[in-house]
């Protein structure tokens, strides 16, 4: 019983150790020094510069999006700080026309974008993840020369022409579809898989793509979710390849209708009314065309964050 | 050696191995290759280690497909550079390729004789040199300055914002440049509301290089300290300890602890810097070309497109970036070389 007793007693006393908060500093190491306090302003300040810097310019952009024509006028310009919220703007624009036209085109080759260039790097990271396999040598080697030296804009731009992509999706995805670095970042995480893991599911009978769907990829989330997001990022941001291969008004992504809204000061097709009749501030609508543009890149990039550092390390280690 | 018996496939027939030498093999060295080691697979012919891995190959078989198309044809597309290419001999410009007039290095005579691609040449150099100078340093110190920082919350924070602006399109970046530096953005008018002249930063050539810098640290300044972040971590804490019971106070840490361990980081990316002179910024520059004029802004990439794909004079272009690429290429492979002789790893293993 007494052995019972003293067993369950730590047990009791757990709860009442505040736990410490993620906010609080950790225990210093006995032989670190305290930071002294000009030290630890210091820093304060440089970090702050950095954030504001980075923060402030998107503040701007943000808070101007969501106001009225009034307010807009009263400011000259740019709105700092914000007097009521509207949505006018992002109603107008998402109410047909141009940009809604041109951010379910950016959409769309996102998603069908990064689904293919993910299927196509996993599949070939996989394929050269097994070291001693046939050609897999060859095949590396085929795919780093392309880091060292590219093709040229100008042959790359016939090529394309030649296929006939000229004024297609196709245009948008296939040309930059495969990225080597990042094949190159996924197949250095394969290879850290335990060996022992895929030979044992070798033996109960699995082949490689079983191996790859059910024991591969449910361990690789992480790395997986990094490669998608750069490329994601990749195509959203992509407009040099719609200003070369397309030449259809209608066909043209969100970045490429923000270049001719915010930086050719061109009016966007398709919406009228509340501009003509003074509602509506022209700026507002530039605002919240960019704020359409970096709104799904600054929500999801948070996500994936933590694992940034493994998945560039690993990249890193080549060959 | 009971696992040794175990054949590697379930398919054993795949693969003639026997148990004996295998039980060898295992006994000799428990360190083995997982699958298809050196030795063992060397022997096989050609055609079984192709049934065995004929899977691995249909799997990259896309992504090779892709890269040799886009990537590998068009390096031989560059033969325009030495033709009068015109597009309009066949129905497909690719086809005309064939069947365009041979003109030797004309197109490279009439380049050298241009002083726009000298004038190219320079601003390239030029937006080179204060990237190294102004870009190249500041991720390290953020990275120090994040480094030190030791509650996790915070550190988190921080870095989600410093790598935000990296995901961020060039397009968005430079817009938002102009609503806040140009003629009428927020600083210029707030200067004017309080009866100062504004400014317009955006269409001044003058400073146009060193806002092109400003620019490239804004979006990508945060996103380079990952790196760095990552060599730090793999600092042994000991050394720290030790160097702080020897009376290393923090600076001298710093100096003699931190710094040596992002030495060879430091080095990489000043070769792969290097190596990569020659471009320096494209989109970011295209999408300046208009408001600033073509003197402040033309690199050799923005030269390229301009010459090929705006005036469509294909070959001389073509000739324009095989210069560009052969000099290119030639930079990596020096730098790397220079990366060797200092003893660091450098871009490719020797």
């Amino acid at each position: 019983m007494s052995a019972l007793v003293e067993k369950a007693a730590p047990v009791d006393e757990r709860p009442t150790v505040p736990k410490p908060s993620r906010w609080a500093a950790p225990p210093r190491p006995s032989w670190e020094e305290e930071p002294a306090k000009a030290g630890l302003a210091g820093k304060g300040i440089a970090l702050g510069f950095a954030c504001f810097a980075i923060l402030f310019p998107l503040w701007i952009v943000i808070v101007t999006s969501l106001q009225t024509k009034k307010t807009i006028d009263e400011a000259g310009g740019l709105v700092v700080v914000p007097k009521g919220i509207t949505f006018i703007a992002y109603q107008e624009l998402l109410s047909g026309g141009q940009v809604q036209t041109a951010a379910l085109v950016s959409v769309g080759v996102t998603v069908v974008g990064t689904l293919f260039s993910m299927t196509v790097s996993v599949l070939c990271a996989y394929g050269l993840s097994r070291v001693g396999s046939l050609g897999h040598r060859w095949i590396l080697m085929t795919l780093l020369a392309t880091m060292f030296f590219g093709a040229g804009l100008i042959p790359t731009y016939l090529l394309v022409q030649g296929l006939g992509l000229t004024d297609t999706y196709l245009a948008l995805i296939l040309p930059s579809a495969v990225s080597v670095f990042n094949i190159l970042v996924l197949r250095s995480f394969f290879m850290g898989i335990s060996p022992e893991l895929i030979d044992s599911a070798r033996i109960d009978g699995a082949g490689d793509w079983r191996i790859l769907w059910q024991i591969v990829m449910p361990l690789s989330r992480a790395v997986l979710a990094v490669i998608a997001l750069f490329y994601a990022v990749g195509y959203w941001s992509a407009w040099f390849n719609a200003s070369i291969y397309l030449t259809d008004q209608d066909m043209m992504p969100l970045q490429n209708v923000m270049i001719q809204l915010v930086q050719k000061q061109e009016r966007p097709v398709g919406l009228s009314a509340q501009i003509n009749t003074g509602q509506l501030s022209p700026l507002a609508i530039q605002m919240a065309v960019m704020v359409m543009a970096l709104l799904p890149v600054a929500v999801l990039s948070p996500f994936v964050q933590k694992h940034f550092k493994k998945g560039m390390l690993t990249g890193a280690v080549k060959g | 050696m009971s696992h040794s018996t175990v054949p590697r496939s379930r398919a054993g027939a795949k693969t003639p191995e026997t148990t004996p030498v295998e039980s060898d093999e295992a006994t000799g060295s428990s360190a083995r290759p997982p699958s298809g080691s050196d030795g063992r697979a060397g022997k096989l012919a050609l055609r079984l280690r192709f049934r065995r891995d004929r899977t691995l190959i249909l799997m990259t078989l896309p992504a090779v497909l892709l890269i040799l198309v886009f990537n590998y044809i068009p390096i031989l597309g560059n033969v325009v550079a030495f033709q009068d290419y015109d597009p309009y001999l066949s129905e497909n410009g690719f086809i005309a390729i064939f069947q365009s007039p041979w003109v030797g290095v004309e197109q490279f005579e009439r380049i050298f004789a241009d002083s726009a691609f000298w004038h190219a040449v320079q601003n390239t150099f030029v937006l080179f040199f204060l990237q190294l100078v102004l870009f190249f340093p500041i991720p390290i110190l953020l990275a120090l300055l994040i480094n030190s920082i030791v509650r996790p919350r915070i550190r988190a924070v921080a870095q989600a914002i410093m790598y935000l602006p990296h995901f961020f399109s060039w397009v968005l970046v430079v817009t938002v440049f102009m609503q806040i530096f140009g003629g009428a953005g927020v600083i210029a008018q707030t200067l004017r509301r309080h009866g100062y002249d504004g400014f317009d930063l955006m269409t001044n050539p003058e400073i146009f290089k060193y806002l092109v810098t400003v620019e490239m640290i804004w979006k990508d300044a945060g996103w380079g300290i990952i790196v760095f972040l990552a060599a730090l971590s793999s600092v042994s804490h000991d050394l720290y300890e030790a160097a702080a019971m020897d009376g290393a106070g923090r600076w001298r840490r710093m100096w003699h602890i931190t710094l040596p361990a992002l030495r060879p980081v430091i080095a990489l990316l000043l070769v792969l810097r290097v190596g990569d002179a020659l471009t320096v910024g494209f989109e970011q520059l295209l999408l300046q070309r208009q408001a600033v004029g073509v003197d402040a802004s033309d690199v050799l990439d923005t030269y390229v497109w301009w010459n090929g794909i705006r005036n469509q004079d294909f070959s001389y272009a073509a000739a324009a970036g095989l210069v560009k690429g052969v000099v290119g290429l030639a930079l990596v492979l020096t730098a790397n070389k220079v990366a060797h002789l200092m003893g660091e790893q450098g871009v490719y293993k020797k």
